[in-house]
């Protein structure tokens, strides 16, 4: 069964960590994905560093650059990410922007996902129109689910259309903003989320941009299945002790 | 072949909105006005009377007498450097502030360079009494503190951009961060043809003014409205998009698009994104970029900060595909030697992008006959440290 379908099913308060591959050191893509799994993460964005990334707040992409200088690229992520399956179990999704991925070639990125066994994409710069039209038959043959955003401005008839095309969940953000910034619930964003839950879509949603704590994490899960949380976790990774950093990191919310 | 937009944003393979979820209703907004703003009376009335009386146009189209001479053909100079704040980025800014007020913004952010589109934005901003935000790479901003201190005085807020390689690709970075993170009250008044579409049409349009007054002109100084060479400077493209557009299809006039070689093309300090980059996407449009293997953008060269872009705008890249412009390069002392020659044989100190297009001119030949229009896009007044050391005056 589909790892993302089932996580869905069977969870509830869903916790998902970004985090940029290649950073802090070139080596510790894997190390990080398994210390999260052991730690009780329930769901996997690993990022694919991009010299200029538009949505990103300074933590990303001052990891990004790290990454980039770590001379991390797409052939030598897919490398490290060949024994995926072996010791990581929960469904992992790869993040990055648009031009890497035209570069590697679709295709031959959507093929290298199945491979590696992994299970969705989110390309916050590839419209929905291009996905559409180009590749969503590629993504389909190779089960790729691809994942699109949701911000406060976007439209129900959008919001119903991103629907009508996703198969496995939508990424709400929390505010029309970058990332690294506080989730502040106001009655605005409640009346948006308010929103959303009536117009029962049948994808499943999850929370991101400004999760950074269990509070806002909790917060988060009233209104949705769960939430990602990116900038605080990749800001918390210590290059000397990776493993331990990850612990220390998800005690505060497993703990 | 159609050389401009279609209905879905496209030119040829090129353009489209390459953007994020939280750009769409901005770009979106933008995308379903835009034509209708600009074409209504009143906006139009009012954008004409502004380049006349505000800007000075039309600007001239003057014989470089002595320049022709030289170079055996009749070499009209389409004089840019003439407008208000000296160069053509004024056209754009005046049409897109006119344009975000009917929107109902009321707060006005820019990406630029050397300064010159930051000077231009802070400019209109001025003029029509709107908060302006200026996004500089922290490198420029050293190396432009004149426009700076312009920028600063127009009430402009001036704000560094420190990621990345902190020159212009990074400011641009910084201004669709700060869209992003306001996305109801602000414009965004891009300085060149790129950007996700409708960017690089809307300011093809308001640049189009330069080919439209070109062609009257050349009408009553040659008895035609089609001269055989048209040349102009290609960072982004926006100089040269104005001088093409109302030539694009008239086939038998021949457009050349003057790029930035740097140190040379194989140099690695070169701009030339036509001989060195491939297709991708980059700040919202798929086009031709400067890039590694793996997609990242590489940092481009050029003496003229200008044209210090690693791509071109959309409708370019479907000009150089389709071979309806030629692009060429010309490196950093062909071009300060070009902007010598102008000075002394015209009395004329052309801004080091213009001196790209008018350097080409040496490596072309003539019969006696034709006729050229270079597009003179910027006085050389910013770049007189350039040329001061380059030239030990």
């Amino acid at each position: 069964m589909n790892r993302l379908k089932q996580l869905f099913e069977e969870k509830k308060n869903i916790l998902s960590i970004y985090y940029t591959a290649g950073y802090p050191n070139l080596g510790d893509t894997m190390a990080i994905a398994e210390q999260l799994e052991q730690s009780g993460a329930d769901l996997l964005e690993i990022g694919f560093p991009y010299s200029d990334p538009v949505a990103d707040g300074p933590v990303i992409q001052a990891s990004s650059k790290q990454a980039l200088d770590n001379g991390m690229d797409l052939k030598l992520l897919f490398e490290q990410l060949k024994d995926l399956r072996k010791t990581v179990t929960i469904p992992v999704l790869l993040m990055g922007y648009v031009n890497p991925m035209l570069q590697f070639g679709v295709e031959n990125f959507c093929k290298a996902c199945a491979e590696v066994g992994v299970d969705g994409c989110i390309v916050p710069d590839l419209p929905m129109v291009e996905y559409e039209e180009l590749y969503a038959e590629i993504f389909a043959k190779y089960g790729l689910s691809n994942i699109f955003l949701v911000t406060p401005q976007t439209s129900p008839e959008r919001i119903q259309k991103i629907d009508g095309i996703s198969n496995a969940f939508i990424y709400l953000l929390s505010s029309s903003a970058t990332t690294g910034q506080n989730l502040q619930v106001s009655d605005q964003t409640e009346a948006y989320f308010a929103r959303i839950a009536a117009l029962k879509l049948k994808n499943p949603s999850i929370i991101g941009f400004g999760i950074s704590s269990k509070e806002t994490f909790n917060k988060a899960c009233k209104y949705a299945h769960g939430a990602i949380v990116g900038s605080a976790f990749v800001k918390s990774l210590d290059g000397d002790n990776v493993r331990g950093s990850v612990k220390e990191f998800m005690k505060k919310f497993k703990g | 072949m159609s050389y401009f937009v279609n209905e879905k944003g496209y030119y040829g393979d090129f353009g489209g909105a390459y953007i994020p979820e939280m750009l769409y209703p901005n770009v979106e907004e933008l995308r379903q006005n835009y034509l209708k703003i600009i074409g209504d009376e009143d906006f139009q009335k009012e954008f004409h009377q502004l380049l006349k009386d505000y800007v000075g146009r039309p600007s001239p189209l003057y014989l470089a007498k002595r320049l022709s001479k030289k170079y055996n053909a009749n070499i009209f100079l389409k004089r840019e450097d003439l407008n208000h704040t000296g160069a053509h980025k004024i056209n754009n800014t005046v049409g897109q502030i006119l344009l975000a007020e009917r929107l109902g913004k009321k707060r006005i952010i820019a990406e630029t360079g050397a300064g010159q589109h930051g000077v231009a934005t802070a400019t209109v901003c001025a003029l029509r009494g709107l908060e302006c935000v200026v996004y500089m790479g922290e490198v420029d901003i050293k190396r432009q503190a004149p426009n700076v201190a312009r920028m600063k005085m127009l009430g402009a807020t001036v704000v560094p951009a420190t990621s990345g390689s902190k020159t212009l690709k990074d400011a641009t970075n910084e201004a669709m961060r700060d869209w992003i993170n306001n996305p109801i009250d602000t414009h965004f008044i891009i300085g060149s043809v790129v950007g996700p579409h409708p960017y690089p049409d809307m300011v093809g349009i308001f640049q189009s003014i330069i080919s439209e007054e070109t062609k009257k002109q050349l009408i009553e100084q040659t008895g035609s409205d089609q001269p055989d060479y048209i040349l102009a400077c290609v960072g982004g493209g926006s100089n040269a998009m104005g001088m093409f557009y109302h030539f694009l299809d008239d086939e038998q006039v021949k457009l050349i698009a003057v790029e930035a070689a740097g140190r040379g093309v194989s140099s690695g300090f070169s701009a030339a994104t036509t001989t060195l980059g491939k297709e991708g996407v980059l700040h919202g449009s798929r086009s031709i970029l400067m890039q590694t293997h793996d997609g990242q953008v590489v940092e481009p060269h050029s003496v003229s900060a200008g044209l210090d872009y690693p791509g071109i705008g959309p409708q370019h890249a479907h000009l150089f595909k389709t071979g309806r412009g030629q692009y060429v390069s010309i490196t950093d002392d062909e071009s300060l030697q070009a902007g010598l020659l102008l000075t002394q044989m015209e009395g004329i100190i052309p801004a080091i992008e213009s001196a790209h297009a008018l350097a080409y001119l040496e490596k072309m030949t003539f019969t006696g006959n034709e006729n050229v229009v270079v597009c003179l896009s910027g006085r050389g007044d910013k770049d007189m440290d350039t040329y001061m050391k380059y030239f030990n005056l």
